[in-house]
């Protein structure tokens, strides 16, 4: 049987960042491009905890820990602007906030 | 570093409910998915020693942001746009420009790699981690609890309903 290594995590955690990615640019509903932004937070809260194990040294889950506080934070603020958008427009396509287009 | 059978379950379990976020129509549908993807990535944690981070991503994940998407989603009257996976020359772009940059970094990863140093008994629980935070990280943790308290007052004010003007 083949054993697990630190790449096995990397992987997942680059195609978790590349659907992020794609979610981000590939969307255009608010509230899915925030869903995309948090599976971009993860992969990198998989990078370090996998490096945390790798190293034996805990930091990198202390780090992960942060990252979790501040996409809550995040989510918190970014979800208070997308219903004060909805008020204002009436929709929460991200083509229709084009007011400060040059 | 952790079970294979566990490991490919929980990889793909995360990777497939990740698709799921990005390309489901429904917005409800993508925040159930992304459920899953965040419990599937608390198993990866565990396989990774990480218990206690694991716990915590399922309390406040599961627990609390999903909540708080599920109930926004629920407020809003989104019958009109749930079919809006409609197709631009941007998003395009954007699809190659996401394919480029997974294949760039999987090839990068791809060569083989020592498994891990073997780990002490406190490792990852509550105890390793607690000193580690009231300790080394002491001021971080302080400023991320001030953080929280103005991510809370800046939400109620913005999504506080204008008086009368307007």
């Amino acid at each position: 049987m083949m054993t697990i290594t630190l790449n096995h995590y990397l992987i997942v955690a680059a195609i978790l960042l590349s659907l992020g990615i794609l979610g981000v640019l590939f969307r255009r509903n608010a509230l899915i491009v925030f869903m995309s932004i948090e599976l971009m937070l993860n992969a990198g809260n998989l990078v370090l905890v996998a490096f945390s194990r790798h190293f034996g040294e805990m930091d990198g889950q202390v780090l992960a820990f942060f990252i979790i506080a501040l996409a809550a934070a995040e989510v918190s603020i970014g979800l208070a602007i997308i219903v004060s958008l909805f008020r204002q427009k009436g929709s929460i396509d991200i083509n229709s906030v084009s007011l400060m287009k040059g | 570093m952790g079970d294979p059978i566990f490991f490919y379950v929980f990889a793909t379990l995360v990777i497939a409910a990740a698709t799921g976020v990005v390309f489901f129509s429904n917005p409800l549908s993508s925040a159930m998915s992304l459920v899953v993807s965040l419990a599937g990535l608390a198993g990866l944690f565990v396989l990774l020693e990480a218990h206690f981070l694991a716990a915590i991503q399922i309390l406040v994940y599961a627990g609390a942001v999903m909540v708080l998407f599920i109930f926004v989603i629920m407020m809003f009257n989104l019958r009109h746009s749930y079919r809006h996976l409609k197709v631009s020359f941007a998003s395009l772009l954007g699809l190659v420009v996401a394919l480029n940059i997974s294949i760039l970094l999987v090839m990068r990863l791809i060569q083989p790699q020592v498994v891990g140093n073997a780990v002490g008994a406190d490792f990852g629980t509550v105890n390793g981690v607690g000193k580690l935070l009231l300790t080394k990280y002491l001021v971080p943790f302080e400023i991320i609890s001030v953080l929280l308290t103005v991510a809370a007052v800046g939400a109620i004010v913005l999504a506080q309903r204008e008086k009368e003007s307007s």
